[in-house]
């Protein structure tokens, strides 16, 4: 019995120590970046793989789902009688919790992975180290112009992600299902206001630190995983938790901003 | 050179699409832009604004042309005290009557404000005094069966 307990204390240590250098690090880079001369054109390359990159994702997603979204409104909202009301309630749902989610998601699927593998390769390959041996910090060097990256492209991304979903609810609901063009537009104008989109911008800029955050901070500290991460496999595991790990961590911060602000 | 250069027009189209997008998300939807400077406040009194809410239109004529900016409780009083908005350009007379309307069965609470006949006209901070409250559909249809029972009776 007094096994379970103290296996269940080593653990929360553990828990408290990842967190621990995942603090360490984030404050690290963001005061390595802080300080001149800057280097603008690390984080603009970042912003091509993290934000250009992803684009065409991001505008597929986006797209299906305003039109699913729209799809599945208007069969609800026909029922009631209430078709008015089917871009607002498009673009509300997209505004507030799908566009900052899902593109939060997507960026995490295609760019998360690849930041977290590719530390995670040069750690265990000890890049790393030799960075550190010429007196590059690798702070500075790898890790923030990432997370300063991320923090750019995915309010970008989740602005983009908004506008092609509102026009694939404006394809299903006005081209397909006739709704009157007026009737789409003019709903969605007076039902969505500031503080809407003020909510997903807030949310979106704390998904790209997030996102960015976990990725680089599971790489970075490869080494430290007690479960002796090292070679290929390490780093395929260690990419699967940063995967899964940001994933929930988005969903659940979605919920907190949305109780925290409403 | 040429793939630093690449780079560069690629971000700088990406940047560019995305607070396009951005601009559009909060002018057109958001309603960043045609903000107070040229609007006046108007109060009004209310006995009830149940199902009325921030934000929601103000209309003249049905033509949508302002606001609900705030809502509050007079304590003393137990009356709602409701703040609109009208663009200075809408002269509304003393004796205007603004009344908590809804849209539809199940549609959102406006405000409707019917201008006056009289000489005076309103001043920014001003109240208008004649109030109609919202309706109740609950009320009007548990009125009318008890009146219907006591007729019987």
């Amino acid at each position: 019995m007094i096994k379970y307990v103290e296996r269940f204390g080593d653990y929360v240590l553990y828990v408290l120590e990842q967190i621990g250098w995942m603090a360490t690090l984030l404050f690290k880079s963001l005061y390595a970046f802080a300080k001149p001369p800057y280097d603008l054109f690390a984080v603009v390359r970042q912003i091509h793989f993290i934000g250009a990159r992803s684009l065409y994702v991001i505008l597929v997603a986006g797209g299906f789902t305003g039109m699913v979204l729209a799809l599945q409104f208007y069969n609800t909202l026909e029922r009631f009688g209430s078709i008015d009301l089917l871009g607002s309630a498009t673009a509300l749902a997209l505004v507030r919790e799908l566009g900052p989610v899902m593109a939060a998601l997507m960026v995490i699927g295609r760019a998360g992975s690849a930041m977290c593998a590719e530390i995670g390769i040069m750690r265990i390959s000890e890049q790393i180290d030799a960075l550190e041996c010429m007196a590059i910090d690798p702070y500075r060097y790898l890790i923030a112009p990432k997370i300063i990256a991320g923090i750019i492209s995915v309010p970008l991304l989740t602005s983009v992600f908004n506008v092609i979903g509102i026009l694939g609810g404006y394809l299903v609901g006005v081209l397909i299902f006739g709704l009157s063009e007026g009737a789409y537009f003019d709903s969605m104008y007076a039902g969505v206001e500031w503080n809407d989109v003020e909510m997903g911008l807030y949310k979106s800029l704390v998904f790209g630190l997030i996102l960015t955050w976990i990725a680089t901070a599971k790489g970075y500290f490869l080494h430290l995983d007690r479960r002796g991460a090292y070679g290929a496999e390490g780093v395929s595991r260690t990419t699967t938790d940063a995967v899964v790990l940001s994933s929930i961590t988005v969903l659940f911060g979605d919920y907190l901003i949305g109780a925290l602000m409403l | 050179m040429i793939n630093r250069i690449n780079i560069q027009i690629v971000v700088g189209f990406f940047v560019i699409f995305g607070l396009l997008a951005f601009a559009f998300l909060a002018v057109k939807l958001g309603g960043i832009g045609n903000l107070d400077h040229d609007h006046y406040t108007l109060k009004a009194r209310f006995d009830s604004v149940s199902g009325l809410k921030q934000g929601a239109d103000v209309e003249v004529a049905g033509v949508i042309v302002g606001k609900v900016q705030n809502i509050s409780l007079d304590a003393d009083e137990y009356e709602s005290i409701v703040e609109i908005s009208i663009p200075n350009d809408v002269k509304l007379q003393e004796d205007t009557i603004a009344s908590v309307r809804s849209t539809g069965l199940i549609g959102g609470k406006f405000i409707k404000v019917s201008p006056g006949g009289s000489e005076e006209l309103l001043q920014a901070g001003d109240e208008i005094t004649e109030t109609e409250s919202s309706v109740s559909l609950e009320e009007l249809i548990s009125k009318y069966i008890f009146e219907s029972e006591g007729d019987s009776k």
